[in-house]
């Protein structure tokens, strides 16, 4: 018997965790003389009060989706895949060679061309490691967070040598051909004289990402792959004993995961930058963890999460840019919902499901 | 007579989440005796016991100890009033002497040796006066499991413990170490120490104890002395409903050979030889049981079958050699192949706990083309296959969407059994078939396992139970260190045979 209702564990836990981290976060702007009313509004208005917010919150958001998704697709294995941020700025190096060395006729054959780059040079990056666990017993963590630092080095090898345009003084590639830039929202939403989501770099790629967490799901819960990983994730001799290769499971669950990863270069690279820059992933691949942790490794969970983190990071930059609340505030928000989320998930669980037990004690006794 | 009672429990109630594990448990054991505490698997025995040795906080109940109310909030103050426990699975360090083990954690100082010096006076007169003998310089991880155990009691009699409780102390031991258990007990109980025997087999119960207590879904039904009982009431009493202890069977009908398995070697990862040469066959129409004390072999024997173990020599079923390396030796292959595996933990291998009933039956037979429906998996036909099954093989609750953990042991055994029967095998591996499963599932399963038998199929049953041997084989082997010991007929042989030949003798031997 479960003690509570799927809606509690999935829907109601992760709301409490979330108003606690939200009170947490509220006294620290107290302590530091701002008010916490105040700054809340500000940032809902920043990030949700108009297109513009919103084209900046679902820029931020697809890039976590791709990042949640990578991390939730390995966690099914068991595999915590920490490498997120390395793999997705490999994808950037495979979105870049693909947008800048083959001619496309038209952005959609390009976001087409720039998602399978993107991809394989994510998978690539994440085969290693996978490899590594499989046949080597190397730790997956410690591997994954060494490729994060190996993949930033290489980038900055390339964009000083290799890549950067002639003349050039910044570590970045030259500006994309503009027929692989991809339709921003203000392009596909704005009619006549309303231009909306203007200047946001919201595009195209957040619905390839919603399209990511439908086939995720559908991996996941609807195919035999999905099955095989599931069941290894939840008992390696049990997979054995079905026939399920382990370093088959490994390997292609990892290869998914850094795919996902490296697919969001399309938003970032592709779609927002139109060239490839030294820091382009600015720390997704690890907000990726927090947000399948979140999203308990659900596609849907991984979506809504991915939004909330999203609100934080754009209403954040509005916070520092409004008040004397500075940037780094943001994060120790940001750290608080994580902590609440994901680690201390136990702490509101367990009153949680006690009160759970004495509601159906209660009914059966009236009963 | 007046004399207060070596324990008495009052009204201990204890409940885990929704589960009620202890309801009102009230019981009295006299000073001197051999208590018994019977019950099937989740019936509370262990959970009582933890609370005895301050393991859990009982909700509510009071424990008097020798008539004094004793509060045991913790395993030292268990300790502290006289209460020693065995556990079934032995809390000793390896590679320490039996000496060493013996004092930890009851050092007389900081200094170890005169410690140790005391401990080898005490352990020279505990040893004559109960017949408990050990070498207190051996590292414990070169003694047997026997040995391992008697050092545990002597660990709690060093610590004064007046009360002995054992947790299913015969489940490694062979019979011969086994009734070697029971003289020690006896030996004690003269000297007046007080013993609470916990086990689920009936036998152990009507010859060791002078009173049981039987348990049933947390609660104790009944507290009888052993000399008024028999056990098929006591069996009565554990199920709630009565049991047939026996297992009805036709000759068997013996057909050609189905598994032929000849010179296998298995060498496990950490490189120690565990199947050593071994040889036999398996007809259609019988079942082969394999005897032994759990870790001499049969495991890896299962797993080789099974596909998940690598090994050196010949297998052929049906006439065709199977793969014993490579990718063509794994579970898929061999199910392929027509063999079926029940393995022997079913938590462990057989069922993934966290899968609901429905993706549990697909389990292992994921690839079968009626399990599938274009790049998807057909989870409505895996459902309503599911709802069949369960239906056949009457696995309560019937609900395909219901968690494998939700399931009683009994009941995940049946929803494996029905996985593995159900596809028709021709031969079917079958490791521990009925442990940590209630005595009214266990006579479903054997009933199932003869009537599969008298469908002319071939069974390998592993199995550490002898009685189940002995009720369920057509022919007996035995397992010891790796090797056959020899075949016998269950006609031909008796326990005592096979316990000796379980512990690595032969009859010669013995003479």
């Amino acid at each position: 018997m479960d003690a509570m209702p799927k809606w509690a564990d999935v829907v109601l836990i992760p709301l409490i965790s979330l108003i606690l981290a939200a009170l947490l976060s509220a006294l620290v702007i107290l302590a530091i003389g701002e008010s916490p009313i105040e700054a809340l509004m500000l940032m809902i208005d920043g990030a949700l009060g108009s297109t513009y917010g919103w084209g900046y919150t679902l820029y931020y958001a697809t890039n976590f989706i791709f990042t949640g998704l990578a991390v939730s697709v390995a966690f099914h294995a068991r595999m915590f895949n920490i490498g997120g941020e390395g793999q997705a700025m490999m994808g950037g190096l495979g979105v870049a060679l693909v947008c800048m060395y083959i001619p496309w006729p038209h952005w959609s054959l390009a976001l087409l061309g720039g998602a399978v780059g993107a991809a394989i040079f994510g998978a690539a990056w994440a085969a290693i490691p996978a490899y590594l666990q499989a046949k080597r017993g190397s730790h997956i963590v410690i591997t994954t967070i060494m490729f994060n630092f190996i993949a930033a080095a290489l980038l900055n090898y390339l964009l000083i040598g290799a890549l950067k345009p002639a003349g050039s003084m910044e570590p970045a590639t030259g500006k994309f051909p503009p027929a692989t830039h991809l339709p921003s929202f203000q392009d596909m939403f704005s009619f006549g004289e309303t231009a909306l989501f203007r200047g946001a770099p919201a595009n195209v790629s957040f619905f390839v990402a919603i399209l990511a967490c439908v086939a995720v799901w559908a991996l996941i819960w609807k195919t035999r792959l999905g099955y095989e990983i599931r069941a290894y994730g939840h008992s390696e001799p049990a997979a054995k004993y079905a026939g399920i290769s382990p370093t088959k499971i490994i390997m292609v669950s990892m290869l998914i995961s850094g795919g996902l990863a490296g697919m969001m270069a399309i938003n970032n690279v592709q779609g927002e930058a139109e060239r490839l820059v030294l820091s382009a992933v600015e720390g997704a691949g690890f907000i990726g963890i927090a947000v399948a942790l979140m999203g308990r490794s659900h596609p849907f969970g991984v979506f809504l999460a991915a939004i909330l983190f999203g609100f934080l990071y754009q209403g954040g930059a509005e916070l520092a840019l409004w008040t004397k609340i500075p940037r780094e505030m943001i994060v120790v928000i940001q750290a608080l919902v994580i902590l609440f989320t994901g680690a201390l998930d136990d702490m509101v669980r367990a009153p949680l499901e006690r009160v759970f037990i004495a509601l159906q004690r209660r009914k059966k006794r009236a009963a | 007579m007046t004399l207060a009672p070596a324990i008495e429990l009052k009204d201990i109630s204890k409940a885990f989440g929704p589960v009620q594990a202890n309801k009102n448990i009230s019981i009295r054991v006299m000073p001197g005796t051999i208590h018994g505490i019977i019950g099937e698997n989740g019936a509370g025995k262990s959970t009582l016991m933890s609370i005895l040795y301050g393991f859990y906080k009982a909700d509510k109940g009071e424990i008097y100890i020798a008539g004094k109310k004793t509060a045991i909030p913790d395993s030292q103050s268990a300790i502290a009033a006289g209460i020693g426990m065995v556990f079934q699975h032995f809390k000793l360090v390896e590679n320490f002497t039996v000496l060493e083990n013996i004092v930890l954690g009851a050092e007389d100082s900081g200094l170890l040796r005169p410690s140790l010096a005391r401990a080898r006076r005490e352990l020279k007169s505990l040893a004559d006066e109960y017949e408990l003998n050990v070498d207190p310089d051996a590292v414990v991880q070169d003694i047997g499991v026997g040995m391992q155990q008697r050092v545990e009691i002597l660990k709690a009699l060093y610590r004064r413990a007046d009360i002995l409780i054992l947790d299913e102390p015969t489940g490694v031991l062979t019979p011969a170490e086994a009734d070697h258990l029971f003289r020690i007990l006896e030996n004690l109980k003269r000297e007046g120490k007080t013993i609470i025997l916990i086990t689920h087999k009936l036998r152990e119960i009507m010859d060791a104890t002078d009173t049981v207590s039987v348990m049933r879904r947390g609660e104790m039904t009944a507290t009888v002395k052993t000399a008024d009982t028999n056990p098929a009431e006591l069996a009565e009493l554990m199920v709630g409903r009565k049991v047939l202890l026996q297992v009805e069977k036709s000759p068997a009908r013996v057909g050609k050979t189905i598994l032929d398995v000849r010179n296998l070697n298995v060498t496990d990862n950490k490189g120690v030889h565990r199947v050593k040469d071994v040889s036999f066959t398996v007809k259609a129409g019988e079942i082969l049981g394999i005897a032994g004390v759990s870790g001499n072999g049969q495991s890896e024997l299962l797993e080789v079958l099974g596909g998940y173990e690598k090994a050196t020599g010949t297998i052929t079923v049906n006439g065709i050699e199977i793969d014993l390396t490579g990718a063509k030796s794994d579970g898929r292959s061999r199910r392929a192949r027509g063999i079926a595996h029940v393995p022997e933990d079913r938590q462990r291998e057989g069922l993934i706990m966290d899968y609901h009933a429905w993706e549990n039956v697909a389990f292992g037979y994921h690839h079968a083309p009626e399990y599938q429906r274009g790049m998807f998996m057909n989870n409505a036909a895996i459902k309503e296959d599911t709802i069949a099954k369960m239906k056949r093989f009457d696995v309560r609750p019937p609900d395909p969407r219901l968690a494998a953990k939700s399931f009683s042991g009994g009941n995940q055994q049946k929803i494996v059994l029905a996985r593995e029967i159900e596809r028709n095998p021709d031969l079917l591996l079958i490791g521990q078939p009925t442990r940590g499963v209630d005595i009214g599932a266990i006579e479903f399963i054997h009933q199932q396992i003869v009537a599969l038998r008298d469908q002319g199929k071939a069974i390998l049953l592993v199995s550490v139970e002898l009685e189940e041997i002995l009720a369920l084989s057509d022919r007996i082997a035995v397992m010891f260190d790796g090797r056959m010991m020899g075949e016998r007929l269950p006609q031909d042989t008796d326990e005592k045979e096979l316990g000796l030949m379980m512990a690595g003798m032969t009859k010669e031997d013995a003479a």
